[in-house]
């Protein structure tokens, strides 16, 4: 079962071609790679997924996103609530310079998911435990976010969509500026959530790929070049490209 | 060679530091001499709360009270209208004016905070002087609401630059991930972007207060200029700035008179000096 289609996507900015007519179905919580060289268009791609391409200037698409067989390009599609449920980590931690419990509490204020007190507590606290960062931080939830550190900003990040997010959760990148010991605790928890969510993280490392999805997309220049089983792109490609990448000899 | 070109561009450039604050320095200690001479006849408290303001009567009072007030009520006014407008404009030009417009706004903005205060005056003596007196029905168009108004064009231009500024500086990264979770522009910007530019835009207040406190045309030419205590905003009144220019020209030097004009002078010297360093403190906490 997918959840979801991509169908003749095409991306421009202003007039740069840079996603070309790309297929492909992602399915349902199982874990997603996107690999492919630098300026391949993967983090435009992502950024299709929940439409943040559309707060840049001079981009515009065409094509299908399906999510549970709606397109999301619909006119009448509401793009926040599309936001609301498909959650965006970013390449570095993008905390809010506010405490650590208003960082969690954002989305619920501003979605008017809960409005009372309590049941803010009780999402706030829900969402740092499954991000394990709870016990660290249940002292000092009003201490500043930024107080934290990289590793704990991001898991805070992850966090801060978990308790939004009912189904998709999209990463671009989400562990290029952490050390390798962080890195291998993040990959952990994305294998955990990866139970409730369908999950899309987009990856310059190969190696993380492999070890964390069930599914890899190899793209380049732009183009969706192969998309099957993480294994099989790493051992057995059915295109030269996605050999000659994988095995390391460009890129 | 080179080496001595810089030694010599250094200590110019020392020079021209140090002087400015030796200017500073001195302008407050022959401020604060001329106006010790005067309180060493007259009481320091009866000369700051004291009501009347009669300089030149046989027993004369030097009361600035009155004129506290007035700066007090024209500044406050124009903080009023100007401070919600200034940051108004501030965000449309940063976070919703299209780019095109956004520069040319800057500029005509940046073009108006040059407008001489004598100006501001002349146009308000022949605006809103003769409007506010038509609209509210009172005796004189020449009010603290009037100098408030004007006032407040005066300086929104210089808040409205610098909180800008403000508004600009805050990271793309907090309003991305403000959109990201399904947050609205304007959520986004109450939430995220003016807790984050909150600091830069205090001080563009702030900095609005002291030019406000120091400002003297203007307001000699559309507050009336009388040194009473106003009931209302609806009076005329006289700021401490005003006070001095008017009376500095035909007063009788060292005489009581003139070193109560010192004393005034003080007064205002220390109040902007306090208003800037409390800006100073909230630009450098950005
Ligand atoms: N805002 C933009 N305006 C114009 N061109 C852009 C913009 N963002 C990206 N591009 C271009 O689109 C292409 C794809 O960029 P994208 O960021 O999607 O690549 P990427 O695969 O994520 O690369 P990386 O691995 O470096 O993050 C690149 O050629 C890039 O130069
Ligand atoms: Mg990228």
């Amino acid at each position: 079962m997918s959840k979801i289609e991509i169908r003749n996507f095409n991306l421009y900015y202003t007039s740069l071609h840079v996603l070309k007519n790309i297929n492909v179905n992602i399915l349902e919580r199982k874990i997603t790679a996107i690999i492919g060289p630098s300026g391949c268009g993967k983090s435009s791609l992502l950024r299709s997924i929940n439409r943040m391409n559309d707060t840049i200037e001079g981009v515009h698409v065409s094509g299908e996103i399906n999510i549970f067989g709606k397109n999301i390009y619909d006119i009448g599609i509401d793009v926040r609530i599309l936001r609301k449920n498909v959650g965006m980590v970013f390449q570095r931690p993008n905390l809010f310079p506010i405490s650590i419990y208003e960082n969690v509490a954002f989305g619920l204020k501003i979605n008017r998911i809960h409005s009372k007190k309590n049941a803010i507590n009780e999402v706030v606290e829900k969402s740092l435990k499954s991000v394990s960062l709870w016990d660290h931080v249940k002292d000092k939830l009003h201490k500043s976010a930024l107080s934290l550190t990289l590793e704990q900003q991001q898991r805070l990040c992850i966090a801060r969509v978990v308790a939004v997010a009912s189904n998709i959760i999209l990463l671009d990148e989400p562990c290029s500026s952490l050390d390798p010991i962080a890195t291998q605790k993040i990959e952990e928890l994305i294998i955990y959530l990866s139970d409730q969510y369908t999950i899309v993280i987009v990856t310059h490392n190969m190696q993380q790929a492999a070890r964390v999805s069930h599914n890899t997309a190899f793209m380049l220049l732009g183009e969706l070049i192969e998309f099957d089983k993480t294994e099989k792109i790493f051992t057995n490609p059915s295109m030269n490209e996605t050999e000659d990448y994988v095995s390391g000899r460009f890129g | 060679m080179k080496k001595n070109k810089d030694v010599i561009i250094e200590t110019a450039i020392f020079m021209c530091g140090m002087l400015s604050i030796i200017f500073v320095i001195s302008i407050f200690i022959f401020l604060f001499k001329e106006a010790i001479s005067f309180f060493w006849d007259y009481n320091f408290i009866k000369f700051l709360i004291g009501k009347n303001w009669y300089p030149n009567s046989n027993k004369p009072l030097f009361g600035i009270l009155p004129t506290i007030i007035g700066s007090f009520l024209v500044t406050f006014g124009a903080c009023v209208v100007a401070v919600p407008i200034a940051v108004m404009s501030a965000l449309y030009i940063s976070e919703i004016a299209p780019k095109g417009v956004r520069n040319i706004l800057k500029s005509l903005v940046e073009l108006m905070a040059a407008i001489p205060s004598v100006v501001i005056g002349f146009i308000g003596i022949r605006t809103v002087v003769p409007f506010v007196k038509f609209f509210f029905n009172i005796p004189t168009g020449l009010t603290a609401f009037t100098g408030s108004i004007m006032l407040a064009c005066m300086i929104m231009p210089t808040i409205i630059t610098i909180s800008e500024d403000a508004i600009h500086s805050v990271p793309w990264e907090y309003k991305e991930g403000a959109f990201a979770l399904g947050a609205t522009k304007w959520q986004t910007v109450r939430r995220i972007v003016l807790k984050e530019a909150r600091p830069g835009i205090i001080a563009a207040v702030m900095l609005g207060i002291g030019r406000l406190v120091g400002e003297t045309m203007a307001v000699m030419m559309i507050t009336g200029n009388s040194a009473n205590i106003p009931d209302s905003i609806f009076d005329p009144v006289r700021t401490m700035t005003a006070t001095i220019a008017s009376e500095m020209g035909e007063v009788v030097r060292d005489s009581a008179h003139y070193k109560a004009l010192f004393a005034i002078g003080l007064v205002l010297f220390v109040i902007t000096f306090i208003v800037n360093f409390i800006a100073d403190l909230f630009l450098r906490k950005k």
